[in-house]
């Protein structure tokens, strides 16, 4: 349980924010740009492999579906039009919310970052779930229906039952072998392996650094709270394979780590340690900056910890960062072999798991419940996303029969129509009353 | 000690005042639209009737959806905990309470000293709440009052499919048209708010005993259908719609600003 003692502990600004800032417009700036730089544009879903098409030259600018439609969200009168603009169009409300922004940007020809919507030269997915599979699609037909698209199919999780059965594997790899055959025919150029490689050793550079900083989090004070994570994930989520994310995570780790070393808290007043599970409602991301009233932090989430960080169980027995292909020393100097560890190392990637069962998801947020010195976790019963909610009920109950204190709200990540953010609060206080956690000024006898 | 316990619903605002734990007085006003003036005009109905001035009050602690509004500046206390503190005071053996409102439902788990264990609250939907039996006992032409009896006479039950009052209120309608007697329509009312309910307080388990609270326990055809979907008898409070304010005074006594 919580103390409840008002902590005081130093805090300060993270000296690399404007810097992850700049990126992330830089890469949409980048993305719309493109042509007139004399590059191509592919989009595709952040879960994609983004490293292959990297093998196509250094002038080649992705769009990741997901974190643009959360962009969105966040511009809720934007997102509202890009919403009405779908249903308009004949798609049910009940689809995932960000293929319906994404969508509706579209179909109103309104890019998130200034002027029409900039149409891709190729598109590159993979089937994490039945969204993924069916969302390409219907842009393509939006688009006019002659876009080249290519879509990997994944379906061969989970990963515990991938080891020693490298056949499921090779399923993949395959698929990869024909998709850059398919790259080579969509845009014309002749394919570079050594490109590939080198994307390759970023993203599995990128991904490991962040479950490092995330496992930085298992300090008290935590020097990084979740909404903070969420601008600095995001990159990992927009071009995990580029050099800049992987340079800047290092960059971020270091800065992390110094925090670690002097003390520096996010939250002066944390008294409280929580996690979130799945995305969050982006349009009310204050709710974060509200439970900070009570000095409870959220340390992160199942999300950002298990969508960018690739992880894997220490000898010590502790959860912490994959060791790369680098690290131990395994050859990447061909083309099948940089393919081989991009499929195994995007399998192995945790909030894959939770698509084959809640039961995976639970044992995980059992875990991180005790590394990362919880006092409660917040699972979001997001209607956005049936992917990531399906099984939330069933966490749930596994998390009160270890006498893990939890509180559920309902809302969307992208439709804001579906989220009450007063009701949302007042369980927030009904919750941090629960733990014991009294407002400021307010003591028990 | 004298504190004061002030719940400012969503129809109705009610206040407790306490002296050493002893209640000594009570008051009631509908909230309306001017919730700061109702909630003054409930506390000095209370401080009447216990015959003392607003000075004489020591601590004070609001709860419910307006407690913002409530007069002074009380400490504020989330109705899941006031109904926890006030139910366990009322009867020391709840472990369940099922609160129902004109609003909201909610469900809570509770341990031997009325902390919270766990609970759940009905979402932005009136499925499950008092302004659901209103807006029944409307469409069926009954004042709100007979409703719960009415439902007693019933013969049969009919399953009522839709969740949602506005449908709800269509399918009314359409039973009103198909000559079913009212009497079996206002069971399925109670029985629809008795589902949403109970499937609730199944979410954060049924632990004997069960205490039903809030303004929608005196509605005795309600009671009924949550006892035949629980399958066991509940407990109701005399009073029920004041526990939570009860429980916002005991919170005041144990608790300094």
């Amino acid at each position: 349980m919580a103390s409840m003692a008002m902590t005081k502990y130093p805090t300060e600004p993270l000296q690399c924010w404007n810097k992850a800032k700049e990126l992330r417009q830089l890469y949409y700036e980048n993305y719309a740009k493109a042509h007139e730089k004399g590059g191509i544009r592919w989009a595709g879903g952040a879960w994609s492999f983004d490293a292959v098409p990297m093998g196509l030259g250094s002038d080649v600018y992705p769009l990741t579906s997901e974190p643009y439609a959360a962009s969105i969200a966040f511009d809720r009168e934007f997102s509202k039009r890009c919403l009405e603009a779908t249903e308009k169009k004949g798609y049910a409300r009940d689809l995932c919310s960000y293929m319906r922004n994404y969508w509706g940007s579209v179909l109103l020809n309104e890019y998130a970052f200034g002027g029409p919507f900039p149409k891709p030269d190729f598109m590159w997915q993979d089937h994490v779930c039945c969204s993924h599979a069916k969302w390409y699609q219907v842009v393509r037909e939006l688009e006019g229906g002659a876009i080249p698209y290519y879509c990997v199919d994944v379906a061969i999780g989970p990963y515990s039952e991938v080891s020693g059965k490298q056949h499921r594997v090779q399923y993949v790899v395959d698929q990869l072998h024909e998709g850059i055959e398919f790259l080579e025919s969509a845009t014309g150029r002749k394919y570079d392996d050594a490109l590939l490689i080198e994307a390759v050793k970023n993203e599995c550079r990128s991904t490991s650094v962040w479950a490092e900083i995330s496992v930085l989090n298992k300090t008290v004070p935590a020097p990084l709270d979740e909404k903070t994570m969420y601008s600095l994930y995001v990159l990992g989520t927009l071009h995990k394979a580029s050099k800049e994310v992987a340079d800047f995570y290092e960059e971020l780790r270091d800065e992390v780590r110094d925090r670690v070393a002097r003390g520096v808290a996010a939250v002066g007043n944390e008294r409280c340690r929580v996690i979130t599970d799945t995305q969050p409602p982006w349009g009310f991301l204050k709710i974060f900056r509200y439970m900070e009233k009570y000095g409870c932090i959220s340390v992160g989430s199942l999300y950002t910890f298990a969508l960018i960080g690739v992880w894997e169980d220490k000898p010590d027995g502790t959860w912490g960062p994959r060791t790369t292909p680098m690290e131990a020393g395994t050859p990447m100097e061909t083309r099948d072999q940089a393919l081989h560890i991009l499929a195994d190392w995007n399998l192995s990637k945790p909030e894959w798991q939770h698509f084959y069962s809640p039961d995976i998801k639970s044992d995980l947020m059992l875990r991180i419940a005790k590394e990362w010195k919880l006092d409660g976790m917040m699972l979001h019963y997001n209607r956005g996303c049936e992917g990531l909610s399906l099984g939330i009920a069933e966490n749930r109950l596994a998390l009160i029969d270890a006498e893990i204190p939890v509180m559920v709200f309902e809302g969307n990540m992208g439709d804001e129509s579906e989220f009450d953010e007063a009701a949302t609060r007042n369980r927030i206080d009904s919750f941090m009353e629960s733990l014991g956690i009294k407002r400021p000024g307010e003591v028990l006898q | 000690m004298i504190t004061a316990g002030i719940d400012v619903g969503a129809k109705w605002v009610k206040v407790v005042l306490l002296r050493d734990g002893e209640i000594i007085g009570r008051g009631r006003e509908l909230t309306g639209f001017e919730q700061k003036e109702s909630a003054s005009k409930a506390l000095a109905a209370a401080l009447q009737e216990a015959e003392l001035q607003e000075t004489h009050i020591d601590r004070t602690v609001a709860t419910g959806a307006g407690r913002n509004d409530a007069p002074g500046n009380p400490i504020e206390l989330t109705e899941v905990t006031a109904a926890a503190i006030g139910a366990v005071h009322v009867d020391g053996s709840a472990r369940t309470v099922i609160d129902v409102g004109a609003e909201e439902g909610r469900a809570v788990r509770t341990s031997e000293d009325g902390k919270v264990v766990d609970f759940a609250v009905n979402e932005k939907c009136a499925a499950g709440s008092g302004a659901f039996t209103e807006a029944m006992a409307r469409a069926l032409e009954t004042p709100v009052e007979q409703i719960g009896a009415l439902s007693l006479e019933s013969s049969q039950a009919i399953p009522m499919n839709a969740q949602c009052a506005v449908f709800a209120e269509s399918e009314v309608v359409s039973l009103l048209h198909a000559k079913t007697p009212k009497a079996d329509i206002a069971r399925a009312v109670h029985d629809a708010i008795a589902n949403r309910i109970v499937s609730m307080a199944r979410k954060v388990g049924i632990n004997e005993e069960v205490v039903v609270i809030g303004g929608v326990a005196r509605n005795v055809g309600f009671i009924d259908s949550v006892e035949r979907e629980l399958e066991l008898k509940v407990k109701v409070p005399e009073d029920p719609e004041y526990v939570s304010a009860l429980g916002a005074a005991l919170h005041a006594a144990n608790t300094e600003a």
